[in-house]
């Protein structure tokens, strides 16, 4: 059974939620979420399974669990858009299993479930509009400033396990901006524009692939479009790498860009991917597929390299001395995955 | 009315750790220990501070970020819950404070008049972000004195460090010639970490000091240099390498909160007060300060 019935990329600036009427690209989004609103209405989904870029997160991955979160939020940055008073209800067990199911994989996972928590912009936007009587509940996780596409990948794992364990239904999404430059400086909303050519290229260029369906292509671009398009504010360009994990490692999707507009300069991209039998490109790629997450590899530090699970595995697998191979003192020259190792943790 | 003036300024690292440790009847949850020569630290800051006289505390915070130019407090008083969406299960704290707006409103002026993009915050229903609380928490735990709140700006990121460093030279000016004339005495809070590496796991307990140290020895060096720079009244030679500093040891002065304090403390030539550091999840804080009172 395939959990996941339809992923969704949607953009979370405010502005898609109390102004759209002040630019006529804000407005041809918020109708393309509005569809997605009535979409997703008339789905059986049991959940909605959120990835959030807005949500920054240290000590590993943070899964929203609180049954019933109130707050009037005002975004630290657009707090003259106005301030958003909301009501979001979590899906407790499931957010539950999708910690143990993290921790299975060898993540660090821990559930969030305090009233007040400051749950981010972009998640708030979007359930707002798509899901506005909390008709559906939803699990939120968090996107680790340090992590990378191994450990993003076990993510999405565990959250497919959960919701196999749970026999639930969901429809994931990942909350997001393609390019994120925003201007540096107030912009009038008849101003807007995609920051630079730059950006707006690589924006359609990751379009055409989702259009086509192609979200494991999108998946393996993410490191280049990270360098080519984001402000580097964190590690990588990490969605598209949980929405593929989570969505099946495939190519087998209807891909539909509903929309694709400026917001306050950044790529708003409003994407959805339904399973379908029929492959949409026939590409093979040998990254690694990591199953769990072997840690940090320690590249600062001075203590040992933490436990290369994948390695030892190729080792057991193939009968062979990999150390032996290719030099048991060079370890991070192996790319048997694709951890960037930004720093230690001899925890 | 007498001439206004800056009369200390003080790097005042906001990790929400400290707070929990102290254990104020403002934050929910309650720890056994921890992070003592922070606090220590902190307490001689509080006693160093006792000895002056100020009207008002202008801290720039790490943790409220705005991409779109430098932005102020623009509310005279604020109340409410502040999570931080880092650390929740260490700071759940309930804040009571005052804004000083019309010193926010003068900054906010003569930045623009630079040529910074600004702008005042003047949503009532704003949260304050828990790097500026912490920081002023552990500064004066009182609360009765006004503060004058400013975000920090992400150009680092979006340009690199020395786009930022100009950026803040000027807002650093800006802030000093509207203390000035304002006649009041400031007391300026750089509010952010040195080397800023983090692990990415706590322990069970997570003031078991047993776990706490710094995450790796290339941070601890720079963190040294710097401070050896500031011990030896050499602000501007620590400047100068902030864009090297802050790239290798991924530290938190990033947010411009030390170029702009230092500039609007015209670069001091004196030796500062370093009164403690400390690691906090592997990260490197130190409790320093310039007084000219
Ligand atoms: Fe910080």
């Amino acid at each position: 059974m395939n959990p996941v019935i339809k992923g969704y990329v949607l953009p979370g600036l405010p502005h898609l939620l109390l102004t759209p009427e002040a630019n006529p690209g804000w407005q041809k989004i918020r109708s393309a979420m509005d569809k997605v609103r009535d979409e997703i209405a008339k789905s059986e989904a049991d959940v909605l399974m959120i990835y959030s870029t807005y949500w920054p997160s240290v000590i590993g991955h943070q899964i929203l669990a609180r049954p019933e979160a109130e707050w009037v939020h005002v975004d630290e940055q657009f707090h003259a858009v106005g301030s958003i008073p909301y009501k979001i209800k979590a899906d407790r067990e499931l957010a539950l299993t999708y910690v143990e199911m993290a921790k299975a994989r060898n993540l660090q996972a821990r559930e969030i479930n305090y009233h007040g928590f400051p749950i981010d912009t972009g998640s708030v936007v979007v359930s707002k509009i798509v899901n506005p009587d909390n008709r559906i509940p939803c699990v939120v996780v968090s996107s680790n400033v340090y992590s990378d596409r191994a450990e993003t990948i076990v993510l999405g794992k565990a959250a497919r396990d959960a919701l196999l364990k749970q026999k639930k239904k969901a429809i994931a999404i990942v909350v997001t901006s393609l390019s994120n430059r925003i201007h540096d400086k107030v912009t009038a909303p008849q101003d807007d524009k995609i920051h630079s050519l730059k950006d707006q290229e690589w924006n359609q260029k990751f379009l055409e692939f989702l259009g086509e369906g192609r979200l494991e292509d999108v998946s393996q671009l993410s490191r280049q479009f990270h360098k080519e398009a984001r402000v580097h504010k964190v590690g990588n360009f990490k969605p598209f790498w949980w929405l593929a994990s989570v969505m099946g490692q495939n190519n087998l999707y209807a891909g539909n860009v509903m929309e694709y507009q400026p917001v306050y300069g950044s790529g708003a991209a409003v994407v959805s991917l339904t399973p379908s039998s029929k492959a949409a490109r026939d590409l093979e790629f040998d990254e690694n597929d990591p199953e769990s997450f072997p840690g940090e590899r320690n590249v600062l530090g001075g203590g040992e390299p933490a436990a290369h699970a994948s390695l030892r595995e190729l080792e057991a697998d193939a009968d062979i001395d990999v150390g032996a191979e290719i030099g048991a003192d060079e370890p991070d020259d192996l790319e048997v995955e694709d951890d960037a190792g930004a720093g230690s943790n001899p925890r | 009315m007498a001439k206004g003036k800056i009369v200390a300024g003080v790097l005042a690292p906001h990790p929400p750790h400290l707070v929990y440790a102290e254990n104020p009847p403002q934050n929910e949850p309650k720890a056994e220990c921890g992070w003592e020569t922070l606090r220590w630290a902190y307490e001689r800051l509080r006693s160093s501070l006792a000895r002056i006289e100020y009207d008002v505390i202008i801290v720039q915070s790490a943790h409220w970020r705005t991409n779109s130019g430098t932005h102020f407090l623009g509310v005279p008083h604020f109340k409410g819950l502040s999570v931080d969406p880092v650390f929740p299960n260490l700071f759940r704290y309930t804040y009571d404070l005052k804004v000083d707006v019309p010193l926010a409103e003068a900054i906010c002026q003569k930045a623009e008049a630079a040529g910074l993009a600004t702008e005042m915050m003047r949503n009532k229903d704003y949260r304050i972000d828990y790097g500026a609380i912490v920081s002023c928490h552990m500064t004066n735990p009182s609360w009765d004195t006004p503060i004058v709140g400013i975000s920090s700006v992400g150009s680092a990121r979006y340009f690199n460090m020395d786009v930022l460093q100009a950026q803040m030279f000027k807002l650093g000016q800006a802030t000093r010639e509207a203390v000035e004339a304002s006649g009041k005495r400031a007391v300026l809070l750089s509010s952010n970490s040195l080397s800023h590496r983090h692990f990415t796991k706590e322990p069970a307990l997570v003031e078991d000091m047993s776990f706490e140290h710094i995450n790796n020895h290339n941070q601890y060096l720079w963190d040294m240099k710097m401070i050896d720079l500031m011990k030896r009244g050499k602000s501007r030679e620590m400047i100068d390498i902030l864009t090297d500093f802050t790239e290798q040891a991924s530290a938190e002065t990033d947010s411009g909160a030390l170029s702009w304090m230092m500039s609007a403390m015209n670069f001091p030539d004196y030796p500062a007060e370093v009164h403690g550091y400390g690691t906090v999840i592997g990260t490197g804080n130190a409790i320093v300060e310039w007084s000219q009172a």
